[in-house]
């Protein structure tokens, strides 16, 4: 168009700056004047681990409504356990929260354990504390230089990815999976320790503590950081209860509430001294904090664990064809993301009847509906990154 | 139950023992337990079907008409503000697999009467939940039978909203319908999909559609007779 070619830089033209905007108001008023906009967020989305598409319908920047579709990746572990020995499932399960792999099998191991009335000796309950606590730390410490990610911060990604390396040779050096332990065995674990594991870990702690103060400074002390989290994604701590939210994103809403120490004891938490994070916030910051106080605490736990750690086998007797009898039994546990459990019936077989996997990302991300409601477009991802779920875990 | 369990006499009368055993149990309840049946007794009456303590976790069964109020009344006398999950069950005994050539004989064996866990149950579906409180750190189980024919309960989704997506899944993997519920429609499955994955006389398919490769993939060791190993399978395609 020749308008383009502006009058105003000739010499001594005036422009008329009201009628441009009038023009321009006229303009956007025609564009925008379309309704509601329904748009796809995902299947593929660099805030999520997987595939979780978000169908929400905008007003403009605005969230009116959003629907999470999930099942992309449903492996459907409910039925195969039902066609699968208590040693084969623990395969299975590792990978629901790929994350923290470890800590998915615990609750399952400790539901068989239950039901046949045997208990791991008391160096396997450290030992399985340990690596649970290591999981977290390895969950969390991506969190933390992830979340950064999702902002546009680039550099704690880097950070994060490359603590949590530490954390995950430790998990490959004491059980030979880096991802996927499967480690865990009805009645104590495959294996002891191998030699120089501890000393290894201390340092390696030393380096996670390190880690956090660097992402307190770069993370959560950022004007930016702050500017875009605080006050975003309020989750009240009783919607969150009622929806089965779970984990550091309840903690972050002021619910004091954690299973290592008021579920019913399990492992060796009861034995160790340790503080539960809340805040009493309930937004995206709270949630960043809370999971970066909250790794402070794993690493005071794991050092805790290895002072006590007491000598003795790792595998109590069981026989060599696990027959689990009838029965059923509902074990929970504190996971990385929250509230992982299983509800297993049995039938006396080599293999439960049923299995209900409960896992935690499921019930946290079934919020979203409520709580992306009336956000703008930017703080979506906000959002999404602070929830913090895996799809595995989501869709199972 | 007798509520005045008399540890000191019961045993002279009654040297069988099966009845020592009961009275045992009965000594050392659960002090949780007690509580948490004194209370759901006084809101829900005759609603209480029966109660059964699973490894230590209180199983409560409830007269199916009166599935909603129980979440109600969790939500508020039993101070269970936190949901866990819901989910359904079939207690049917899973029909054998295949016929012989395409058996899958990895899958464990699961006996072929019906029984039902705790708390029992009055037919082939349930539904069971499990609530926990986050300030008096307790958990119960409920679980509601469902009618076979028309299998349908009340929807906890009033009471507690996540109970949403618990309810879609259980609906799409059991078939059993949740009154009230706002939108049932398929989570995990694709939308045209047909049939219940989760009845137990739904075939797990990857097994339908090949035989376990645990049964066609014996090979013998060096020296030995292949024709030995693949025998009573359709084997014979190496040739």
């Amino acid at each position: 168009m020749s308008t383009t070619e502006s009058p105003a830089n000739a010499p001594g033209f005036e422009v008329d700056r009201d009628a441009i905007r009038h023009l321009a108001d006229a303009q956007i008023n025609v564009e925008l004047d379309t309704g509601d906009m329904i748009i796809n967020l995902g299947p593929q989305h660099p805030a999520t681990h997987g595939t979780l598409r978000l169908v929400v319908r905008l007003d403009g920047e605005r969230v009116l409504a959003a629907d999470p579709v999930i099942g992309y990746m449903h492996r459907g572990y409910e039925k195969l356990t039902e066609f699968r020995t208590y040693p084969q499932i623990t395969t299975l399960i590792n990978r629901i929260d790929w994350l923290s792999s470890f800590a998915n099998e615990v609750p399952f191991v400790d539901a068989a354990e239950r039901l046949m009335g045997v208990e791991a000796p008391p160096r396997a309950a450290y030992i399985r504390t340990i690596l649970t606590e290591l999981s977290r730390i390895a969950t969390f410490v991506l969190f933390l230089g992830e979340m950064g990610l999702q902002l546009g911060a680039l550099t704690p990604a880097f950070y994060g990815f490359r603590d949590r390396e530490h954390v995950l040779n430790l998990i490959e050096g004491a059980t030979g999976g880096r991802f996927h332990p499967n480690f865990n065995r009805i009645g104590g674990l495959k294996d002891d320790l191998p030699w120089g594991w501890i000393a290894e870990t201390r340092s390696v702690m030393s380096k996670i503590l390190t880690a956090c103060d660097t992402f307190e400074d770069l993370v959560a002390g950022n004007e930016i950081f702050l500017s875009r989290t605080r006050g975003i994604g309020v989750i009240p701590g009783e919607i969150g209860a009622a929806y089965g939210v779970s984990g550091s994103n309840l903690r972050a809403s002021g619910v004091d509430w954690d299973l290592r120490r008021d579920g019913r004891p399990y492992l060796a938490y009861p034995e160790i001294d340790f503080q539960v994070w809340t805040h009493p916030d309930g937004d995206s910051f709270s949630r960043y904090w809370v999971r970066l106080q909250e790794t402070r605490e794993s690493v005071r736990m794991v050092l805790q664990l290895l002072d006590g750690l007491p000598a003795g086998p790792v595998m109590a007797k069981v026989p060599r064809i696990i027959k689990v009898p009838e029965g059923e039994v509902w074990a929970e546990t504190e996971n990385p993301l929250g509230q992982m459990g299983y509800y297993v019936v049995s039938k006396g077989a080599t293999g439960p009847f049923r299995v209900k996997i409960r896992s935690a990302s499921f019930s946290n991300v079934s919020i979203l509906p409520w709580l992306l409601k009336g956000v703008y477009v930017p703080d979506v991802v906000t959002i999404l990154a602070s929830l913090y779920f895996i799809l595995g875990d989501i869709d199972r | 139950m007798p509520d005045d369990a008399t540890p000191d006499a019961a045993p002279e009368e009654t040297p069988e023992v099966a009845e020592v055993a009961e009275v045992a149990e009965v000594a050392t309840p659960d002090p949780v337990h007690e509580e948490l049946l004194a209370r759901l007794g006084a809101a829900l009456g005759e609603a209480v079907v029966e109660s059964a303590d699973a490894c230590g976790g209180l199983v409560v069964r409830v007269a199916p008409d009166a599935w909603l109020r129980v979440a109600e009344v969790a939500k508020g006398p039993l101070e269970c503000d936190y949901l866990s999950f819901v989910a359904g069950i079939d207690w049917m005994p899973a029909p054998a697999e295949g016929d012989g050539d395409s058996a899958d004989t990895s899958s464990p064996v699961q006996p072929t009467t019906t029984t039902y866990g705790a708390a029992g149950s009055a037919g082939r579906f349930q539904v069971f939940a499990h609530v926990q409180s986050t300030d008096r750190h307790w958990g119960i189980t409920f679980k509601t039978d469902v009618d076979e024919s028309a299998p349908a309960v009340a929807s906890w989704v009033p009471v507690y909203p996540g109970a949403d997506w618990h309810e879609r899944e259980c609906w799409e993997m059991y078939g059993i319908r949740f009154e009230g519920h706002p939108a049932l429609r398929h989570l995990y499955l694709p939308l045209d999909f047909e049939g219940h994955p989760l009845r137990k006389d739904f075939p797990l398919l990857a097994r339908v559609v090949k035989p376990w490769p645990g049964l066609v993939d014996v090979e013998g060791m060096p020296g030995e007779e292949p024709a030995a190993v693949g025998a009573g399978t359709d084997g014979g395609g190496e040739e």
